[in-house]
């Protein structure tokens, strides 16, 4: 690291938010410098103005969001004063960025190889001969298989993971300087995540290149990062070393963020194995059979053999990578979707095979709690509609269930005034509290969570995670999470079932699994967990 | 940490939601201030037609034919009595007034396109709830909508109209017939994408019946596609009803509507092409300002839709 001479250096740099936005500026006298072959972790929760930097960078900055004041200097050069022509010379050469969602950032009607082809094309005097070579040696580098295939295959036809790996490719052909990554590992499955990040890192390692890397994930952060710089709406609250700010953070933001990262570590409880069954599966399966006039038919299995129990007072997580069939097992339970075959029973009820009709006095005993809070209430009804739409539909008269939703909303730390306003009106951990408390109008005996917490920055996560716990414990409720996050299934399961391509591969006590994981999956799925053997302090 | 201190510091806490309502936003975008403003006027011309020195639209003097705008002449009303009055727009080869008959031809033309609109999505949205909720429904209903798809709209109104008899229900139903697919469809495809939602979801495990989901979560959630949908059916719909008084089609000659005078000026138009400029402008600027006044809400009632388009 040359700290004397940084490729980056971003100076006091302020950035407007439009008039009528919840505050003037996106950024404040925003100050940090990223030296050659350094990575630089820029952290921050949702609206703290990260992207906006990242963009401010690349010169990407649309015109709502003009620069008010500071420099940023890419060695030595001013970009706030570049003009377009310019900027776009230097996009390829000297920076590029890679983004969040490859599906999106890749052109859907060329092929991969062209696309990186394009690049070098633009930007270099090499013959095609040539380019082509330097195609396949890039994709070579970054890993893919068979590269003459990789250069022929459009973007639908790769996974997350290689899509990303492409990305990376084209932003590294041209040897930047400076590489951007706005969250790139954030959309894929923790085993590929960490097989992303280590490329990363061997790619930066063997170029020297500048790295700012932009992420929400404590986890990530300790991993790559050999500098931090923390933001909060816009203001930089804290730079510096890794071990620093990760093990002796000076500001409360910070200790307050790095404290509500969920720990590995299991929280001891002890299970009662004697407490009543509220839910069993049995052999449970679901299976689509997409149908065809013409040629076969595909059929996919997207739960096999899925059995389980759930007790009274208990938690039982569902862990697995995207289409492990977890949210299939969900709404099977919930019977948004029907089961194709084998036996739930809710108590002493089957209601797997239940006919719509017979299902609807089972279904207030089951509730769910979805991924996304901003759509999960109905933009046009009223937080107090949306309360009392369950007990009345079973019933119940309107002052009745309204004096149960003043109860309810307290239970969930928020003030009886949000019964009159409508969802848009809340923050995201807000409205999931009030879709935790509708499903608990119900007085379920068993709690769905669906990714519940997932869409959640951290510190709202935690608070959330907390909540669900006290829930638990003080209605002595079943629940089944489901999440993709073992750090969040570490907090709140008691049993734990891991799975993987719609089979149940390890299931038992959570505190066995953590501490001696038996199937090689669950195994991999922990040794990817990021900033596993990282002391956090606070 | 406990909760307390966690609220206290976390992001969500000091962020105020301060997001517009969509009314705000209507209210203060320039199209829809600008295609309102146009429109408001029209209707009070409309409302107010007896009164802006108008005579009555039918009255017709052979003395007074063919005078160039400005001109004065003289008309009789219906009572023999005798009229010095100035034909601001010319008069026709009857000797009416189109001054008065454009005036007049105002309320008929907004009739037709507000009356249109709502034939149209009444229908359209019936239908598509239905398609979007009953799948056995979904394929039989589609291909019907299809094939009237298939069929050119003024085509279908020339036949109904034909068939019928023209006034002023007929021609409206005409022009709303061939529209209704179009609305079928936005709304089926609203209907599917909103029953995926989880708040749709969250409704079905709180025991909420099928009818009720349809009224309380989705039929809400499609109004703002569906009310940009209708201001474009409304100025398809004048437009049409021009087309077809134009062609002899539409409402009888003698209510005066703007395709009707046009049709009449036709003849002359090398000679006196008054007859067919006012209504023409009358109608362009109405067509124009609805389309703008469509655009306006669009943009802020239907950001998605927007982008598409």
């Amino acid at each position: 690291m040359n700290a004397d001479n940084p490729i980056l250096q971003v100076e006091d740099l302020s950035i407007a938010l439009p008039a009528g936005s919840d505050r003037a500026s996106a950024v404040r006298k925003v100050s940090f410098t990223v030296g050659r072959g350094e990575i630089v972790c820029l952290v921050g929760e949702s609206g703290s103005g990260k992207s906006v930097i990242a963009q401010g960078v690349m010169g990407l900055l649309p015109k709502q969001l003009p620069i008010t004041a500071g420099r940023i200097l890419l060695q030595g050069e001013d970009i706030t004063q570049a003009p377009l022509s310019r900027l776009r010379e230097l996009r390829a050469t000297r920076m590029s960025m890679i983004f969040q969602e490859p599906m999106t950032a890749l052109n859907p009607v060329m092929s991969c190889g062209d696309q990186i082809d394009e690049v070098l094309a633009e930007h270099t005097p090499l013959s095609p001969a040539e380019r082509r070579a330097r195609v396949r040696d890039i994709i070579d580098e970054v890993l893919l298989p068979d590269p003459e295939r990789m250069m022929a295959s459009y973007p639908h036809q790769l996974s997350g993971g290689q899509r990303q790996r492409i990305m990376i490719a084209m932003a590294l052909v041209l040897e930047p300087v400076l590489l951007i990554a706005d969250e790139p590992t954030t959309a894929l499955d923790v085993t590929t995540q960490k097989q992303v990040l280590e490329l990363m890192l061997q790619l930066q390692r063997k170029h020297g290149t500048g790295v700012l890397f932009i992420t929400h994930d404590f986890g990530v952060v300790a991993e790559l990062a050999q500098r931090v710089a923390v933001l909060r709406l816009g203001d930089l609250v804290e730079v510096g070393d890794k071990h620093d700010v990760l093990q002796r953070p000076q500001h409360a933001y910070t200790r307050m963020l790095i404290g509500a990262v969920p720990t590995l570590r299991l929280h001891a409880r002890p299970v009662d194995s004697s407490a009543p069954v509220v839910l069993s599966a049995r052999g449970l399966d679901k299976t689509y059979r997409d149908k065809r006039w013409f040629g076969k038919s595909r059929v996919v299995h997207a739960a096999q053999d899925v059995s389980f129990e759930i007790r009274k007072g208990q938690t039982l997580g569902i862990v697995g990578e995207s289409g492990s069939g977890k949210s299939t097992v969900a709404r099977c339970i919930v019977r948004l979707i029907d089961p194709t075959a084998g036996e739930l029973r809710l108590g002493s009820d089957e209601i797997a095979r239940a006919p719509h009709r017979a299902l609807r006095p089972l279904r207030k005993r089951v509730q769910i709690v979805f991924q996304d809070p901003y759509r999960s209430l109905n933009p046009r009804r009223t937080v107090g509609d949306a309360m009392i739409e369950g007990p009345m539909n079973y019933g119940l008269a309107r002052p009745a269930a309204l004096a149960k939703a003043t109860e309810l909303l307290a239970l969930v730390r928020m003030d009886t005034s949000a019964m009159d306003r409508y969802p848009h009106q809340f923050s995201g951990g807000q409205r999931q509290r009030l879709c935790i408390a509708r499903a608990l109008m119900m007085d379920p005996e068993l709690l769905v969570a669906d990714e519940a917490v997932s869409a959640l920055d951290v510190s709202v996560q935690a608070q959330v995670l907390q909540l669900f716990d006290e829930i638990k414990t003080r209605l002595n409720l079943a629940m089944l999470f489901i999440t993709h996050d073992l750090r969040v299934a570490s907090q709140v399961c008691d049993q734990l079932a891991v799975m993987s391509q719609g089979r149940v591969v390890e299931y038992g006590p959570a505190h066995r699994i953590f501490s001696t994981p038996e199937h090689a999956y669950t195994r991999a799925l922990f040794a990817a967990a990021p900033g596993k053997d990282f002391a956090f302090g606070v | 940490m406990d909760a307390k201190e966690l609220e206290a510091l976390s992001v969500e806490s000091a962020t105020i939601v301060t997001q517009q309502s969509a009314w705000t936003r209507v209210r203060r975008n320039t199209s829809v201030r600008l295609g309102g403003v146009v429109m408001l006027v029209l209707v009070l011309v409309a409302l107010a037609a007896p009164w802006l020195g108008t005579v009555d639209p039918s009255l017709f003097d052979p003395v007074s034919r063919d005078l160039l705008p400005g001109k004065t002449g003289e008309i009789t009303t219906l009572d023999g009595e005798l009229l010095q009055h100035r034909f601001i727009m010319g008069s026709d080869s009857f000797g009416r007034d189109i001054y008065s008959r454009v005036i007049f031809g105002t309320r008929v033309s907004l009739i037709v396109g507000v009356a249109t609109a709502l034939v149209a999505l009444a229908f359209g949205i019936a239908l598509g709830l239905m398609s979007g909720f009953l799948r056995w429904l979904d394929g039989p209903l589609m291909r019907v909508m299809d094939g009237l798809m298939a069929i050119p709209a003024i085509l279908i109104a020339i036949a109904l109209v034909a068939m019928w008899r023209g006034s002023l229900l007929t021609v409206v139903v005409a022009i709303a017939i061939p529209e209704i697919p179009r609305v079928t469809r936005l709304v089926r495809s609203l209907v599917l994408t909103i029953r995926e939602e989880p708040y749709v979801e969250a409704a079905i495990s709180l025991g909420t019946s099928t009818p009720m989901i349809m009224w309380r979560h989705i039929l809400p959630n499609t109004l703002a596609p569906l009310i940009v949908q209708g201001t474009f059916i409304c100025a398809s719909g004048i437009l049409v009803e021009a087309i077809l008084s134009f062609l002899g089609v539409g409402l009888p000659p003698d209510i005066p509507t703007w395709g009707n005078v046009m049709a009449e000026g036709r003849a002359q138009f090398n000679e006196y092409p008054h007859n067919i400029f006012f209504p023409g402008i009358f109608l362009a600027v109405t067509v124009l300002a609805v389309n703008i006044l469509g655009d306006g809400l669009r943009d802020t009632l239907d950001p998605k839709m927007a982008k598409r388009v």
